[in-house]
């Protein structure tokens, strides 16, 4: 029952409403803790070998960690994203978890379960992380989930992870990443995501896959050529049509109109952001042009919010292709054409990713906003075309 | 009085709870598993709330904590007394504070 009287309200920390008021200079941020993975997965944007030794030593100390955690916690900051690469690959993890939760900062912990273990789960019993554990899952048999995460052993691995989870009450969801070589695991994937108690939606997917976020384009060709089509990618987003419809209209009613020439249009780096495993701070998990990044090694999270970030986030476009297209274009709400896209994409924060475009345009296509044969930002009647189909049935 | 409080208790805050003030809203933040009603829940102190938090140092007794608060607020000893224990009662069931 809620504890209520003339000295103290109680307040669910989902619905905390206090931020509307009184507005502290960080709400929430993410930390790569490494980009080393146990798992090799085929579509993976981000992640190094286990033992990369060069990737470990640059890596943030446990001290350096903790004292930005501290400044995050006097910024104001109630939750912490913990993600990798693996997270639970560092030796220091219970020890960073505990130190987060004693600042009265909730962590949401990404994981593939592979090393959940029984002294994590003693830890997250006693000091629960106050969010929703996610665990990606690859597949449902050992042959399917290992064609993609490219190690042995790993299925049973994680699965002995989940099943710790379950039996401890710990809560958690699960999300998946939908590939060639997995995907006909999405019956038995959905039919047991079902009987996992915390899961009161159904699971998430990912397969519209970034390629690498460094750069190091040995792996984009194999990224590329495992991630959805545009056509593959809507006709599965189509699986419940009506679902979709309703889910878009909400959206496009929402957010959909041409963005013009301002880059960062999404609300990152504003009161949050990603600090990568070497100590990083960036607007946002994809961004990671050199222009856009600030070192907290030399200086802090208040500085790179209040002087640093409001420069990047006034980043314009030049790029004449944008210009003249994602500029004008209304689909920019379907569309995730980012900077952090073209960057991953081009390695530059404007350059159009035709990948994205054509998704967008499929989507739209679908949905009655477009003809067969026209392109988004040639229409004029746009504000029209989208009020006529919120109004549909 | 819950518990059986009484102003000889003396009185300090769990460990497994964080205090912190964000943007002059004062909270308190169960960490830990059993503590405060449920796990997704803070609590928001107002200024008299605060004001007797402050001085829950786990050495001085209920009795003290008034009698330092008759002398710096305004108000009736007795209005004190009352905000006092049952203040503290109803952190002390959701194991916010624990008796010494």
């Amino acid at each position: 029952m809620a504890f209520e009287n003339k000295y103290v309200r109680t307040v669910k920390a989902a619905d905390f409403k206090l931020w509307e008021k009184a507005q502290p200079r960080l709400l929430n941020l993410d930390i790569e803790l490494t980009e080393r993975c146990n798992n090799n997965c085929l579509h993976c944007c981000i992640n190094l070998p286990e033992n990369d030794e060069s990737a470990r030593q640059r890596e943030l100390t446990t001290d350096e960690l903790k004292k930005i955690l501290r400044e995050a916690a006097s910024l104001g900051c109630l939750s912490v994203r913990l993600t990798g690469g693996e997270p639970l690959l560092r030796p220091d993890f219970a020890e960073l978890y505990l130190f987060i939760r004693k600042l009265g900062i909730k962590v949401l912990l990404f994981t593939n379960a592979t090393l959940i273990n029984a002294d994590l789960i003693q830890l997250f019993r006693k000091y629960p992380p106050g969010e929703l554990i996610e665990v990606t899952v690859y597949g449902m048999t050992q042959r399917t989930y290992e064609a993609v995460s490219r190690v042995k052993g790993t299925f049973a691995k994680a699965f002995r992870g989940i099943t710790l989870l379950l039996e401890n009450n710990i809560p958690f969801v699960v999300k998946s990443a939908l590939l060639p070589q997995n995907r006909e695991d999405i019956p038995a994937f959905e039919a047991w995501a079902k009987s996992i108690p915390w899961m009161t939606k159904p699971p998430r997917y990912s397969m519209f896959f970034d390629l690498r976020n460094r750069r190091d384009s040995d792996k984009n060709d194999l990224i590329a050529r495992v991630r959805a089509t545009p056509d593959d990618g809507i006709d599965f987003i189509m699986r419940n049509p009506e679902a979709y419809r309703k889910d878009m209209q909400a959206f496009c009613a929402k957010f959909t109109s041409p963005p013009g020439d301002k880059l960062f249009t999404c609300g990152a780096g504003k009161k949050s952001g990603t600090i990568d495993a070497y100590g990083n701070f960036q607007v946002c998990m994809l961004v990671r042009h050199p222009a856009t990044l600030y070192d907290l090694r030399r200086g802090s999270l208040q500085d790179a919010l209040d002087n640093f970030f409001p420069h990047v986030l006034a980043a314009k476009a030049k790029n004449s292709d944008y210009l003249q297209k994602c500029a004008k274009c209304f689909l920019k709400g379907l569309c995730e054409q980012c900077p952090g896209k073209a960057w991953t994409e081009h390695g530059t924060l404007d350059t159009p990713v035709s990948y994205l475009c054509d998704i967008a345009h499929k989507q739209a296509r679908l949905l009655g906003l477009l003809d067969e044969h026209e392109w988004a930002w040639q229409v004029e009647d746009w504000r029209q075309r989208i009020d006529r189909f919120v109004a549909s049935e | 009085m819950e518990q059986g409080i009484s102003l000889n208790d003396v009185l300090s805050i769990s460990e497994d709870v964080v205090a912190r003030e964000v943007e002059r809203e004062f909270l308190i933040i169960p960490i830990a598993s059993g503590v405060g009603d449920m796990e997704d829940e803070l609590y928001s102190l107002n200024e008299c709330g605060k004001a007797i938090w402050d001085k829950l140092d786990g050495v001085k007794s209920l009795a003290q904590i008034k009698s330092d608060l008759a002398e710096e607020y305004d108000a009736p000893p007795e209005e004190i007394e009352t905000d006092v224990l049952n203040f503290t009662s109803e952190l002390l069931k959701r194991k916010i504070l624990v008796r010494i």
